[in-house]
């Protein structure tokens, strides 16, 4: 135990992301709330991509429809609240909603591999759209789905709560990964005959990865949703969405967990500081996102943990 | 009735011929070099366009214009490998195993780039060029246009061509075994990189006819280029990657089942079946339906 202790300590990637958390900690004393503002949404981003992370990185499943697990939790919990529900209650309820829903897809998806995986990770996210655009009398449809409550008014409350809830599921999927659990998601993402010839059972492993990203992709999209106060196919289920936080884990460096929470932080930071190029700055954003993974294939965090790493 | 049924025969023939001629060069470019490429939507919406500036802009006859966008899809299918898909193929900073991902996740950031330029610079209106032979015509008592049959004619035509460049041609040999052995190909003393070369320059050749076609169609706009790549990526699964029959024989299923659904239910649920069929046979055979095991 105090090995693993002391190998935590000795981790750079512990010690740069404990050095990006007290940075973040001081930035109410000194920004606008208009930038917390952005950096709420932002690390709500960055719990979605270490779920994924957690999923891909690890597992070596390629999830193309993490807004099917993110839009489960965000819808489950706006149509509770729509019935007067009261809100923790909702948020539970999203993230119970998404777990059932990962549940669900995952059973049979794992059956398949690669690119079939992939696809059918996908389509569910496009039926899951169908289905809100359907039955928009109770979902709002296109146009969204009002909350009755928020989680704060308050710009500087909002940024506690979502940098709090970030911090919590980074510890607990960092500490996850790092566990013999993680270690053995990794052998079987890398060799999944080798891992099961030596007696783990991959299926369990791998479901269990799933449901602890479908729980909390669920949470966040819930929370995010009673940040935003309205739920909408454009904010938490659209293919777009998904692409968004594949991108930051892939930026960020794949494997890390931390590095996952940075390339969101990143990503939206980016879009933000790039909007007065108007409609170009989606190309630049996906521009620079394809420079990184085409000259530092690990990522931002991949590449400064590189060199002392890897003598 | 009758009327009815002969006009979603027409319609779901066109659109399932346009579908299959989209997915053929996907799956034919993921047979041979294991690319699954996800700017292919971009690739059709980028010929599409220059399609249509080609016909407005210098007002050129619509055969003219068709040439324009299809030569812009075989520079951007290029662009896509020597920019995107061959450094990541290159790259010693990406393990083996993890190739397939960053091919994807490359291909699709391309892909929005491509279509936001698109976009940025010609909007995000759909465009429609004029149809390359004007005019309707009667069939079973249902007007259709000239053009419609064209469609469906042209596509099949260049199905045709293309089984006899891949079965009767010696490249075409060469592509085939790429797809089963490329290093015993390689062995051999075939060089792969000309043969990855060729694949492009078809999938471009096929990807650009089907964006021209598509635009003088049903029009095509800059957003659908992801709409246009899931339903080719679920075209191609759903016959089994690496298939040509299976495509073509899955473009016809989606093909019609969404244009049945269309005019028998609502425009609104029209791809929803075809999703649910594709979940159905994706868990009942994993494989597609005609794909190898």
């Amino acid at each position: 135990m105090t090995d693993g202790i002391r190998g935590l300590l000795r981790s750079r990637q512990v010690w740069i992301g404990l050095l990006v958390l007290a940075a973040l900690l001081t930035l109410p004393l000194w920004v606008s709330a208009y930038i917390l503002g952005v950096l709420t949404i932002a690390y709500y981003f960055g719990v979605f991509a270490m779920s994924w992370d957690l999923l891909f990185g690890f597992a070596n499943e390629v999830n193309f429809g993490p807004t099917f697990l993110i839009g489960s939790g965000a819808y489950a919990a706006g149509l509770l609240n729509a019935q007067g529900v009261p809100l923790w209650v909702c948020l539970i309820a999203g993230g119970a909603a998404a777990l059932l829903g990962g549940v669900v897809l995952a059973v049979p998806a794992l059956r398949l591999s690669g690119p079939y995986f992939g696809l059918a990770t996908l389509v569910a996210v496009l039926l899951l759209q169908q289905f809100i655009i359907i039955f928009a009398g109770r979902t709002g449809g296109e146009i969204g789905l009002t909350m009755n409550d928020v989680l704060s008014i308050d710009a500087i409350t909002n940024y506690w709560y979502a940098l709090t809830f970030m911090t919590v599921c980074g510890v607990i999927l960092y500490v996850l990964s790092r566990s013999p659990v993680g270690l053995i998601l990794q052998a079987s993402g890398q060799d999944r005959i080798g891992a099961s010839a030596l007696g783990f059972n991959i299926v369990k492993h791998k479901l269990a990865a799933f449901c602890i990203s479908a729980v909390f992709s669920g949470l966040a999209g819930a929370m995010l949703v009673f940040y935003l106060g309205t739920a909408s196919v454009g904010t938490v289920v659209e293919v777009s969405v998904g692409v968004q936080v594949i991108i930051a884990a892939v930026l960020g460096g794949r494997r890390t967990i931390v590095g996952a929470a940075i390339g969101a932080i990143f990503l939206i930071l980016a879009g933000e500081v790039l909007r007065p190029l108007g409609q170009l700055s989606t190309f630049v954003v996906s521009g620079i996102a394809l420079l990184v993974i085409l000259f530092f294939a690990d990522g931002l965090l991949g590449a400064l943990l590189r060199r002392p790493e890897e003598p | 009735m009758s009327m009815l049924a002969f006009q979603i025969l027409i319609d779901g023939f066109a659109i399932s011929a346009l579908y299959g001629l989209g997915a053929v060069g996907f799956t034919l470019m993921f047979g041979v070099s294991g690319v699954l490429n996800l700017a292919h939507g971009a690739t059709m919406v980028v010929a599409a366009v220059t399609a249509w500036v080609v016909a407005g802009h210098y007002a050129a006859n619509p055969w003219l214009a068709a040439v324009a966008g299809v030569v812009a899809g075989v520079v951007t299918a290029f662009a896509t490998y020597y920019l995107v898909v061959r450094p990541i193929q290159r790259s010693r900073s990406v393990p083996t195993v993890e190739k397939e991902i960053f091919v994807l996740t490359g291909t699709l950031l391309w892909g929005i780039m491509l279509q936001e330029a698109v976009a940025y610079f010609y909007t995000d209106n759909p465009k429609t060029v004029p149809p390359l032979i004007a005019g309707v015509m009667q069939i079973g008592g249902v007007r259709t246009p000239v053009n419609e049959l064209l469609i469906a004619v042209i596509c099949w035509a260049v199905i045709g061509l293309l089984w006899l460049l891949v079965n009767r041609t010696k490249a075409g040999k060469v592509l085939l075994a790429a797809s089963i052995n490329p290093r015993a190909l390689a062995i051999l003393g075939f060089e792969l990189s000309r043969v990855y070369i060729l694949v492009w320059l078809i999938y471009g050749v096929l990807a650009g006819i089907a964006g021209v076609l598509l635009a003088t169609f049903l029009g095509a706009s800059s957003g659908q280029a992801s709409q246009l790549t899931a339903s080719a990526f679920s075209i191609v699964v759903l016959g089994g990657l690496g298939s040509v029959a299976g495509s073509l024989l899955a473009a016809y299923v989606i093909g019609y089942l969404e244009t049945l659904t269309a005019y028998l239910i609502s425009p609104t649920y029209r791809s929803m079946p075809a999703l649910v069929l594709l979940v159905l046979v994706l868990y009942v055979r994993p494989n597609g339906l005609l794909g190898r095991r």
